[in-house]
């Protein structure tokens, strides 16, 4: 799950990470008294949505005047964001977050992650920050340090130094930095991060560090402990199908093909959009119907897949393990006659049963193809979507 | 010869009075694993499926002396109860469990390490050696007793794995699901190694996924250490970047762990690729008789 950067921030000063004066506004006339509350002459305004590169794509401006905040507010709020991010449609902005201007001097970059290699979480420190960290990775390699930290003894003073070195910070800057390391870790883990991002980590004129961004995704297996974090969700930044897909317990997953995808368990769904474009298709979504493929979850699972009316097919393709291939078959024309499926549908079982299967479904007065083979159901979905 | 178990394998299963344990826990017993007990704390002292249920599993331990361990329960409680299993010396440990916070998994890992024991999944099928022991929620009839190692990331596309090298009459030696999560209890290479002294395994098929760099750490192995043939599938060749597919560890992160990366590191490492999942046999045989 990912949070807003006011979130994230929010979760900063918490741990008492230096961010900025700031407030939240949901109205555009609230970012006068924002501006006001803050204090200063200068601030900056930036939209609220889950994507990068908003300050390229206009989403981010600098302000002097609280007249200016609201125009910025109201050119944003209500309306959808497009980075380079994001898709064609772009992310609604529903939030706008305003800041007292910061005077930067450098620009650096920190980062954590669970690294799968080290099996532990990694910071990633860079004195290149405010840019792409995958091209400094690229480009200029030694200027990164990955400083992966004890899941049992956590962050020591030692490896903020050695951080502290590469980000080529001065002995005041890495005496500010030292606790900012170990509380950065302390959130890590109590909040169930699994990326944490900091670009830019700016030290401001004055030669102090402060915290200029704020990218958190959480864990979503560990959401069910983080009751505070679970309230920060925010349905209206992803695709609609895939949180109703969610909150059925389904894992759906737009992409712009017309063959829609029903599988059971996530490695055969992939395996199966796969097989549709390697007989020249293309599947309209990934979607994991789970080890039980229920009348109930496959009726649910069709009407997300038809919700999207690029669909001109519906390829379902079940492995019955420990479920019955008939009892799976006749599920699956149950909810065709209750979500009045009106476009073709191929299936294949394979597994327990899967040639009663075949024969219960070849009988209905359904318009179904049942292949038993895999690549003829995948074929005869691609010549169908034609 | 098979890897990590075989009939005489002495099974204790974590949450064994819940639905999900007690369906897959009789198809095991009926498989012929032997199962010598279960574990839920509250409920020590009755008996479930014909088998003692034990409070903690130092009773277990004390009165079965089980050797392996199969858990089947909720993940809020999959990290105690793996470091119960652990603590109490069980070699080998199978967490079928899918939703374990990663965080959760990190300290778990470090410690199994330490005491040196074999942690496979989780979010797993399980393993399986056809024709002697069952620990996990696969479905045992298209298993074939054979030569064919299997190692993969995934549930249903093991199976498509197994069906494939049972039509063609290779059967398995031994099965392995080592689970689609970010930090697994065991590797590709963990297991590729076991297969690789199993004299019974004439070949291994591992199965891949987008996410990490598993499969390319997998490669670089296998063209220094392993002589048998080794034939891979990958899945998520369509999968768009920046998306879980369904496993948590299935998501193309940063440009790094795509389909395509993994292909042509495994085939620089002289493994066997199917460029289709329905051609994972056709594959296995190619490889076998070249």
């Amino acid at each position: 799950m990912n949070l807003h950067e006011f979130q994230g921030k929010e979760l900063f000063a918490q741990y008492g990470l230096p961010v900025s004066n700031s407030k939240v506004i949901y109205e555009a006339e609230d970012a006068q008294k924002a501006c006001r509350d803050i204090g200063g002459s200068k601030w900056v305004v930036k939209a609220q949505v889950h994507a990068g590169g908003r300050g390229k794509a206009g989403g981010v401006q600098l302000v002097d005047t609280p007249e200016d905040a609201i125009s910025f507010a109201k050119k944003w709020l209500g309306k959808r964001l497009v980075t380079y991010q994001t898709d064609e449609k772009g992310q609604l902005v529903n939030s706008v977050l305003i800041e007292e201007c910061t005077d930067i001097a450098e620009e650096l970059y920190l980062s954590a992650v669970v690294d799968r290699d080290s099996q532990r979480v990694v910071f990633i420190g860079s004195s290149e920050g405010g840019v792409n960290i995958e091209e400094v990775a690229k480009n200029s390699p030694e200027k990164i340090i990955y400083e992966p930290i004890d899941p049992l003894c956590g962050a020591q003073g030692f490896q903020a130094r050695k951080i502290a070195k590469v980000l080529k910070l001065n002995n005041e800057q890495t005496k500010q930095f030292t606790p900012m390391l170990k509380n950065l870790m302390k959130l890590f883990i109590e909040k169930d991060l699994s990326l944490l991002e900091i670009n830019p980590l700016v030290i401001t004129s004055g030669g102090l560090l402060h915290c200029l961004d704020a990218k958190i995704n959480i864990d979503s297996n560990a959401i069910y402990r983080q009751p505070e974090i679970a309230e920060m969700h925010d349905p209206s930044q992803e695709d609609p199908r895939e949180s109703e897909a969610a909150k059925n317990d389904l894992s759906y997953v737009s992409l712009d093909g017309n063959i829609g995808c029903m599988v059971n368990g996530a490695g055969l769904a992939m395996g199966t959009m796969d097989t549709i474009k390697y007989f020249g298709g293309n599947p309209a979504n990934f979607l994991d119907v789970g080890g039980t493929a229920t009348q109930e979850r496959v009726s649910k699972a069709f009407k997300i897949i038809l919700d999207d009316p690029e669909v001109k097919v519906v390829l379902v393709n079940i492995f019955g393990g420990i479920v019955r291939c008939d009892l799976i078959a006749e599920g699956v024309l149950a909810a065709i006659e209750e979500v009045g499926v009106e476009i073709p549908v191929v299936v294949r079982l394979e597994g327990n049963n899967a040639d009663l299967g075949a024969e219960i479904l070849s009988k209905a007065n359904i318009k179904i193809e049942s292949i038993n083979n895999l690549g003829d159901a995948a074929k005869k979905a691609v010549e169908l979507a034609k | 010869m098979s890897i990590l178990v075989n009939k005489d394998t002495r099974v204790i299963v974590q949450g064994f009075t819940g639905s999900q344990a007690t369906l897959h826990s009789e198809q095991a017993i009926e498989y012929g694993t032997n199962i010598v007990g279960g574990i839920t704390p509250g409920k020590g002292g009755q008996t479930h499926l014909g088998k003692p249920v034990f409070d903690t599993m130092d009773e277990a331990v004390k009165s079965v002396q089980p050797n392996a361990s199969l858990i089947f329960v909720p993940a809020p409680f999959c990290k105690d109860s793996i470091l119960e299993a652990a603590e109490s010396g069980i070699e080998l440990i199978v967490c079928i469990t899918e939703g374990v916070p990663t965080l959760d998994m990190l300290d778990v890992k470090k410690r199994v390490d330490e005491l040196g024991l074999t942690l496979i999944g989780p979010n797993c099928p399980g393993l399986i050696t056809p024709g002697e022991a069952k620990l996990g929620i696969m479905p045992a009839s298209i298993h074939m007793q054979g030569s064919i190692g299997i190692i993969s990331r995934s549930g249903t596309l093991t199976y498509e794995a197994v069906k494939q090298t049972t039509e063609l009459g290779f059967g398995q030696s031994s099965c392995v699901g080592i689970g689609g999560d970010p930090i697994p209890g065991s590797s590709f290479i963990d297991i590729l190694e076991l297969f690789e002294n199993d004299p019974q395994t004439e070949a291994i098929v591992m199965v891949g996924e987008i996410g990490g760099t598993a499969e390319e750490d997998a490669a670089e192995f296998i063209k220094y250490n392993v002589s048998k043939p080794v034939i891979s599938y990958i899945a998520g060749q369509t999968a768009p970047a920046g998306k879980r597919m369904g496993h948590a560890g299935a998501i193309i992160a940063g440009g790094k762990g795509t389909a395509a990366d993994k292909i042509s590191k495994l085939k620089e490492c002289g493994v066997y690729v199917a460029d289709n999942l329905t051609e994972i046999g056709s594959t296995v045989a190619k490889a076998i008789n070249k």
